[in-house]
């Protein structure tokens, strides 16, 4: 179906109050009924710089943001200079009377006669673009009634007349912007959060209690919303003097009985890597989740990339099993979060989560998550069969041994990151080395024979293999572009599928292969300069693939990204 | 009733004659005159000589990294109030790799007691300078001499506010497993730097030097003086005291933390209930 969603950008200096703005009007949405994702573009800075706050919105269902721009709402004069190029040609610009929109199709707004103060001018171009939309005032006054509690009725009042003010104004003006068509009535309760949110309230269902974390963008909020919910949940949120102390910390909590979360990005995850070995040779349960931006070193520090999987993939010095998970929706970041978690905590190692800036802070709606369907995960171990002759470290066929947690039992838990024994004691028998490697190798298969397949979106023939002309390759937060780009070429009478792995590790042949030798064309979709899932799928399978998209200037991957990669390719 | 002997004898890696030896054994006289039985005891420790103290007792063991085990133990104290945590290592660890863990460890005041082998050498990686190594001191890796002034850890932990520091000298045993059980007893983060002679590789630092130097803190030293502490902290050469330098009574972390009131981590169920009011704040 063509694409009838529209975009308002909201934009202006750090400080202005545009995320406040864009938050409501967004929250106004998703509780009238429509779908929307919110892609934030910010710098490294607290004050001034420009920064936008996107709102894609409609009534079609779609997962990524777009480049079009329908409603431009300019906070300051470059925010109409950088943007009025997007503008689509009935496109709308929302700005203060001062400022020049000569030529443009421009509600001019006269701020400081519709609000007394200069704090309210957000309320205002709150009310201009419900009104501009033609949505219920009700909706606003609410969220509006919600934002102000706390500060009294006063100046819920004084923001309510503001409010109404710019509804009574856009009403005698003639913009000719079309309203959006109205939402059916949504029968269950959305919610709205970020991509990071959804891994901490995934975490919160996966029996997370314990996180401990250094800050670093744009994997701090994860961390910021466990602290947010503590005093419900209890989760024991640190902040660690660095990351190695975050990672170091995890262990030590997880070997004492607590599920543990380190969030972080790339540079910090860089300092955690001999605490991940460390996970791996202790079999401590770990998640790490690694949010990624593009790097080298601090690179651009809030913007989007996926040039950290091979870092992820490599992490730690040594050999030992391990999972990664790529969640590609809101859903999938409280989904594949909860998955995460489990397979930690059975398989006794480190897991790790690969978001990226896009994902982390875009706000969607989604949900409501169902806790109820989730598979239990089983509490820790707190007294072995037979204590006096336990041993941490017990050779089995699956090469997991039971994980009793020190303190509950007269057993005692002995873990040595010399290698060891079985009973956990350091030792030089290097035939003990080889079966403890083994051992922990093998956990490696049952890691594997756990994976998550990747997700076919489309021409699925009755066994699986249907023909398709162009089958796109994508992991992380790129499926809802992939998906968008497969609708448009659909639209041009072509078929195109889509294969999105929310699981980039342990790669498992059989999942995939025989769909990517099956498809006329291949191409992989990624946001880095180096193809790292397409080499890593070549590594494992010998596969390559015909071409590739590839993103790395900081921004998403959008769906007229991929058709303007795939011109050159197909 | 718990006895040193409960804590089991083993044969271990440590050269004949090393401080090691009588460190561990006031180690397992004060956890058995405190009644503290193997399995209530978790000992957290880095890499290093130091560090395998606890392949040599019984006990919950966790052997980390290298400058790690501040870290390691605080994550376990947090996750169990109700365990004993010793981390233990040598200087090389506590305050070379893992410097900044510990004047962290000493700002957030967890509880636990760290035991600091300090005998002023690497001896695991055979005989370089070590943070505590006296400036001057010629070994393999500074053949013209340690360049470096060296690093004083009681000094530093007094004039951080530490609850508790603590010097010791394996010359002097009972007096040294005297000092651990009170830093056991503390609540909030002890510090025991134990003068402990490297045999093979510190010629300078050596069981005679100490013992000629070495004194007892007596009734005079009021630990509860911060100025005494650190004029005492500060006393190293000639004569170098030992014994409690500094205590005082900061609360330990988390004791106004509601997080930390419910108990051990391992026995937290998820409350499926508080996270569907949590979801409904998304709403």
């Amino acid at each position: 179906m063509p694409d009838s969603s529209i975009v308002i950008l909201v934009g202006g200096e750090a400080g202005q109050g545009l995320v406040t703005i864009g938050q409501l009007m967004a929250k106004a949405l998703v509780r009238a009924g429509y779908e929307v994702v919110v892609s934030q573009d910010y710098q490294s800075r607290i004050r001034g710089g420009h920064n936008t706050f996107v709102i894609r919105t409609g009534l079609d269902v779609f997962h990524a943001p777009c480049d079009k721009v329908d409603i431009l709402v300019a906070l300051n004069a470059e925010t109409v200079a950088r943007h009025k190029g997007q503008l689509t040609p009935s496109g709308l610009v929302v700005a203060d009377v001062d400022i020049d929109t000569t030529g443009l199709n421009a509600l001019r707004v006269p701020f400081r006669t519709l609000a007394p103060k200069v704090v309210q001018d957000n309320v205002v171009a709150l009310g201009v673009l419900g009104q501009t939309l033609c949505k219920d005032i009700g909706l606003l006054e609410q969220l509006l009634r919600e934002q102000f509690a706390k500060k009294g009725q006063e100046v819920i009042d004084q923001n309510l007349a503001v409010l109404r003010a710019a509804y009574a104004w856009v009403k005698t003006q003639d913009h000719g912007f079309a309203c959006l068509p109205s939402a059916p009535a949504y029968p269950a309760e959305r919610l709205m959060l970020t991509g990071n949110e959804a891994i901490a309230l995934g975490a919160l269902a996966a029996g997370c209690n314990f996180c401990s974390f250094y800050p670093m963008t744009p994997g701090s909020s994860v961390a910021l919303t466990l602290a947010e919910h503590a005093k419900f949940m209890g989760t024991v949120v640190e902040q660690a003097e660095d990351e190695i102390a975050a990672a170091n910390m995890a262990i030590g909590a997880a070997s004492a009985g607590g599920r543990a979360l380190v969030p972080t990005a790339g540079g910090g995850f860089a300092l955690m890597c001999e605490a991940v070995s460390l996970a791996g040779m202790l079999e401590t349960p770990v998640v790490f989740v690694v949010a990624m931006r593009p790097g080298p070193a601090t690179g651009l520090p809030t913007r989007t990339e996926q040039a950290d999987l091979n870092l992820v993939l490599h992490a730690g010095h040594g050999e030992f099993p391990r999972a990664v998970f790529a969640p590609g929706s809101i859903a999938e970041c409280f989904s594949l979060t909860h998955r995460a978690f489990a397979m930690a905590e059975k398989y006794q190692s480190p897991v790790f989560i690969l978001t990226d800036q896009y994902l982390a802070d875009s706000l969607q709606n989604a949900g409501p998550f169902n806790t109820d369907g989730l598979p239990e995960i089983p509490g820790p171990l707190l007294e072995p069969a037979n204590p006096a002759t336990y041993k941490r470290f017990a050779l089995t066929a699956d090469g997991i041994s039971p994980r009793v947690i020190p303190g509950f039992s007269t057993a005692l838990v002995v873990s040595d990151s010399d290698e060891h024994t079985e009973d956990g004691k350091l030792t030089e028998d290097l035939a003990v080395r080889v079966q403890m490697v083994d051992k922990r190798l093998a956990k490696g298969q049952g890691l594997a024979a756990e994976a998550v397949p990747p997700s076919l979106f489309g021409e699925e023939g009755p066994n699986g293999s249907k023909d398709v002309d162009l089958l796109l390759v994508c992991w992380g937060s790129t499926l809802g572009a992939a998906l968008e780009a497969r609708e448009r070429l659909a639209e041009q009478g072509r078929s195109a599928a889509v294969l999105h792995f929310g699981q980039v590790w342990p790669l498992v042949e059989g999942q995939f292969l025989p769909r990517l030798t099956a498809a006329k064309r291949t191409v992989c979709v990624e946001g880095n300069a180096t193809g790292q899932l397409a080499r890593l799928i070549r590594q494992e399978t010998g596969f390559r693939f015909r071409g590739q998209v590839l993103r790395y200037d900081g921004l998403p991957i959008t769906a007229a990204y991929i058709l303007r990669g795939l011109e050159s390719i197909l | 009733m718990v006895t040193a002997e409960d804590y089991g004898t083993f044969d271990t890696a440590w050269c004949p004659g090393c401080g090691n030896h009588s460190l561990l054994a006031a180690m397992k006289q004060a956890l058995s005159g405190l009644g503290l039985a193997p399995h209530q005891v978790l000992m957290v420790t880095g890499i290093g000589q130091a560090a395998k103290a606890p392949l040599y007792m019984n006990c919950n063991m966790l052997t980390g990294l290298h400058g790690r085990s501040l870290p390691a133990a605080t994550g376990a104290r947090l996750a169990n109030p109700e365990l004993t945590i010793i981390a233990e290592s040598g200087d090389g660890c506590n305050y070379g790799e893992g410097g900044n863990h510990f004047l962290a460890a000493i700002r957030r005041n967890v509880d636990l007691t760290l035991v600091a082998h300090d005998n002023g050498i690497y001896g695991l990686t055979k005989g370089q300078a070590s943070p505590t190594t006296g400036k001057g001191q010629v070994t393999k890796a500074q053949p013209f001499g340690q360049p470096s002034e060296p690093f004083n850890p009681v000094a530093v932990a007094v004039a951080m506010g530490a609850g508790f520091v603590a010097r010791g000298f394996t010359g002097e045993p009972e007096h040294l497993a005297g000092l651990i059980q009170q830093a056991f007893r503390h609540k909030g983060f002890s510090l025991v730097d134990v003068f402990q002679p490297c045999v093979t590789f510190n010629h300078v630092n050596t069981f005679a030097w100490y013992k000629q130097r070495c004194y007892k803190l007596g009734p005079e030293h009021d630990p509860r003086s911060r100025d005494q502490a650190l004029a005492k902290a500060l006393e190293f050469g000639e004569r170098i005291p030992i014994g409690v330098l500094y205590a005082n009574d900061r609360p330990a972390f988390g004791a106004d933390l509601p997080t930390l009131k419910l108990g051990p981590l391992a026995l937290r169920q998820p409350d499926f209930e508080a996270l569907r009011g949590v979801m409904r704040s998304y709403l």
